[in-house]
């Protein structure tokens, strides 16, 4: 067979390499902070800055594994429900006798079982889209909650509960170590393994994945499976914050999730993104609402500066591509 | 009358990098049916969107029954009497055929906008009639095989009384006998004094219809000539540009040890007591009419559909497949018969593509060694013979040609024994053709144990030890090398004949 030379080595590009959407993600990052100062003087002050990202933290551990399914083309709007059924089993338990650290582990269990079911079913019915699916689930789950507690709070844990939303190690918040721990886990998972590149070549071509000998069901159970867990740990996280809990914590949470992720530059047609992208992500849509927060611009005008972002962040990549889309010729 | 209803002269079209067409020249009398040939990337498709005003032209003239024209939309060309009938049909699965022939030219009652549904199906009845087609214009357009969606588009070309029909390889998806009543088709049309331009991967279409055979290369124009008075040899000279020796590089593999063998496997409703066995180093065709299983029982073969009766052994011990990873831990390995789809994930890079079947090899405890990647990727493109730059070059920029040969990596990426290969030359060009016969029997020296399904006869003839011939869902006839003939596999493959054995 004739050989040719077929290089191994990638060309490195510094233009190609300053066109991703990250570093767009970092330009309005700063942008935003910059503004931010311009607004509050108290704005860029350690102190403050570090108790903000407390506030907006418990819902980025549901943003890594979203990032998966959002990859694989499908998405899961079930997490909020998933995030109160959990904290919600948990305060029961424990207003029960249930010893507090078995009922943390109960909580993780039901964010799991969630996710698991969420997977099964989805790979079961695969005329069924996954947005129907979780949207059924999400019915469900919420509404056991709501049979669990009846619309009441539920609360009083023990002291070193709270320590999860509320503590420091030295200066660094708890949650922002966790967070942090998590989300160095999620990215090699995603970019360094044999799973996350399964997951990727999914996300492009299911088809072509099964063909080459991948359990694609499998695969979409285990990220399903791990959306649930982490929806578990949000749950632990925004219930030791709040002190107590109720069947309608978390609502809205799905939508700022996949907003957070959808901004992160992660396609919704699949297979394309970064985690990195949806980490930057979180702190621009916290900081952002942190800031406008601080000199009091109402909640709605915040909810529609990020609905712009979001059309920004959809629009830009199709406009710089299709420019320099290489036309394929026959 | 104008001697000609189409004329190019000179035309140019340049992408940004790239010239797609450089001077070329075509002329299309009345009535006539004008092949046009050459391989994947030598300029057809630009060609056609250039007739079409997809892409309207840089350099040159287009002249249309001696007069200038010039085509900006495809709307102009339309309304000029263009219809171009793609490869790949395009159109709505779940409207009904009226609905696909008349989509964007309704018929309409003045005033009102009101549709005519009855007149519009009157007519689709009456076009669908002088085509010969015996389905209803009732039906939905997804129910039809791929041949009868064809004769809708050819309807809907002559709904709008379409002067020049331009066909890019309408029989790649058909059967022989779906084939035959395209010619047909063709034939009427041209009759009726329209003028087709045949685009075709398949010799015996163009000697079946064509009168003149015009050959692009490299995008460039090369020649026209009278089908009649070109040998095969010459044309494929002038497609390839060089002189293709020996189109079927069959070299006599060492036959081993039992590898595969198969009893009685079936599945109810597709096929029925297949019962084969496959050596080392042997080339077993599986052949006959689309439709006949061939691809049921491959795809049985390797874990992608169940089947309810019947064993498979492997290296003499039954082998249990339920899915694709069992047959490959096995060692059985599949190259789909849909690149695209099935075999490749087009927006990412070769090397990428290579590895994917086989990603614990590059891996250590789950994490994958992105420089044992690139050496495997690099390796086994080479050794295929995939022409391209760098292992990140995107599979969806590569020819047909190409992405069969990665697809050929694959393969080799996993640790196989068997390898299962669904038509592994459609819609590939003459000279990318020879170079992937090259890597078959390439294989079969190195001992691998190889099941080939075709549905062109000359692969069959030249490739295969022996052949295994299918029909309605069972094996009619295996013939082994000596006794490979056109005729006895089409005996085989054809209905009215009494099963062989």
């Amino acid at each position: 067979m004739d050989t040719r030379i077929i290089t191994n080595k990638r060309d490195f590009s510094l233009k190609g390499f300053f066109l991703q959407w990250e570093w767009m993600l970092v330009l309005i990052f700063i942008g935003v902070n910059i503004m931010n100062m311009s607004l509050s003087e108290y704005y860029w002050d350690y102190n403050n800055l570090r108790d903000a990202t407390m506030n907006f933290l418990d819902k980025a551990f549901i943003v890594l594994p979203m990032v998966f399914i959002i990859i694989l083309g499908d998405i899961d709007i079930s997490v909020a429900s998933t995030v109160a059924l959990s904290s919600v089993v948990m305060a029961d338990l424990y207003n029960m006798g249930v010893p507090m650290p078995l009922a943390v582990v109960i909580c993780l269990a039901v964010g799991t079982v969630c996710g698991f079911i969420n997977g099964l079913l989805v790979v079961k019915y695969k005329e069924l889209s996954a947005v129907i699916v979780t949207l059924a689930t999400m019915i469900i789950y919420r509404g056991i909650a709501y049979i669990l507690l009846e619309d009441q709070a539920s609360g009083s844990f023990p002291d070193w509960f709270s320590f999860l939303g509320w503590g420091y190690v030295g200066s660094i918040p708890f949650i922002l170590i966790v967070f942090a721990v998590f989300a160095i886990l999620f990215a090699f998972l995603l970019h360094k393994t044999v799973f996350g590149r399964r997951v990727y070549a999914m996300g492009n071509n299911s088809t072509a994945s099964f063909f080459s000998g991948i359990q694609v069901g499998k695969v979409k159970i285990i990220v399903f499976t791990l959306t649930g867990l982490m929806a578990g740990v949000t749950a632990l996280f925004l219930t030791s914050r709040m002190g107590s809990t109720r069947p309608n914590v978390a609502t809205g949470y799905e939508l700022d999730v996949i907003a957070m992720v959808v901004l992160g530059g992660i396609s919704t047609a699949g297979g394309k993104g970064r985690m990195i992208g949806a980490i930057l992500a979180v702190f621009l849509i916290g900081f952002l609402r942190y800031g406008l927060g601080l000199v009091n611009v109402q909640a709605q005008v915040l909810l529609i500066i990020i609905g712009l972002l979001l059309i920004f962040a959809v629009a830009v990549p199709k406009l710089k591509w299709g420019k320099n889309k290489p036309r394929k010729l026959t | 009358m104008a001697e000609y209803v189409l004329e190019l002269n000179g035309i140019t079209k340049t992408f940004p990098g790239v010239k797609a067409l450089d001077n070329v020249y075509f002329k299309l009398k009345p009535g006539e049916i004008h092949a046009l040939m050459g391989e994947n990337g030598a300029g057809k498709s630009t060609f056609i969107k250039v007739i079409t005003g997809v892409h309207p032209a840089d350099e040159g003239e287009m002249i249309m029954n001696g007069e200038r024209v010039e085509f900006k939309t495809p709307n102009d060309s339309k309304r000029r009497g263009i219809a171009a009938i793609y490869q790949h049909v395009t159109n709505y699965p779940d409207l009904n055929v009226t609905e696909n022939i008349f989509m964007g030219h309704e018929k309409l009652q003045k005033g009102t906008k009101r549709i005519l549904w009855k007149e519009m199906h009157k007519e689709a009845e009456q076009l669908l009639k002088e085509l010969g087609a015996s389905f209803s214009p009732k039906t939905q357009m997804g129910a039809l095989s791929v041949a009868e969606q064809q004769i809708v588009e050819i309807a809907k070309a002559l709904s709008v009384d379409a002067k020049i029909i331009i066909m890019d390889e309408p029989t790649a998806a058909l059967t022989r006998r779906e084939s035959e009543e395209l010619y047909r088709i063709a034939e009427r049309l041209r009759d009726r004094g329209a003028s087709i331009i045949f685009i075709s991967h398949r010799f015996e279409d163009m000697y079946r219809l064509a009168t003149k055979v015009t050959v692009l290369r490299d995008s460039k124009y090369i020649g026209t000539w009278d089908v009649d008075a070109i040998s095969n040899h010459d044309l494929i000279v002038a497609m390839v540009g060089r002189d293709i020796t020996q189109l079927f590089p069959k070299t006599d593999a060492e036959i081993g040890e039992e590898l595969l063998r198969v009893e009685g496997l079936g599945k109810t409703g597709y096929f029925a007591d297949i019962s084969f066995s496959l050596r080392r180093g042997e080339i077993l065709g599986l052949t006959g009419l689309v439709g006949a299983g061939r691809t049921e029982v491959c795809q049985t073969l390797f874990g992608i559909e169940p089947y309810d009766r019947g064993t498979i052994y492997f290296k003499g011990k039954e082998a249990r497949i339920k899915k694709p990873l069992d047959a490959m831990n096995y060692g059985i390995g599949y190259l789909p018969e849909d690149r695209q789809k099935q075999g490749l994930v087009l927006e990412w890079g070769i090397g990428r593509n290579i590895t994917l079947p086989a990603l614990e090899k590059i891996a250590r405890k789950g994490s994958i060694n992105t420089a044992k990647e690139a050496e495997i990727a690099k390796r086994l493109a080479e050794k295929v013979g995939v022409k391209a730059k760098s292992i990140f070059d995107l599979a969806s920029s590569l020819s047909g040609g190409n992405q069969q040969k990665v697809v050929f990596a694959k393969l080799l990426t996993a640790d196989l024994d068997v390898i299962i290969l669904d038509e592994p030359t459609k819609g590939v060009d003459v000279g990318a053709k020879s170079a992937i016969y090259e890597i078959i029997s390439d294989l079969a020296n190195q001992g691998y144990g190889i099941i080939m399904v075709s549905s062109e006869m000359p692969e069959i003839i030249g490739m295969c030890d022996r052949v295994a011939v299918m029909r309605e869902g069972r094996i009619t006839a295996f013939l082994d090398r000596k006794s490979i003939t056109q005729e006895a596999i089409l005996k085989a493959s054809m209905a009215d004949e009494a099963p062989v054995d």
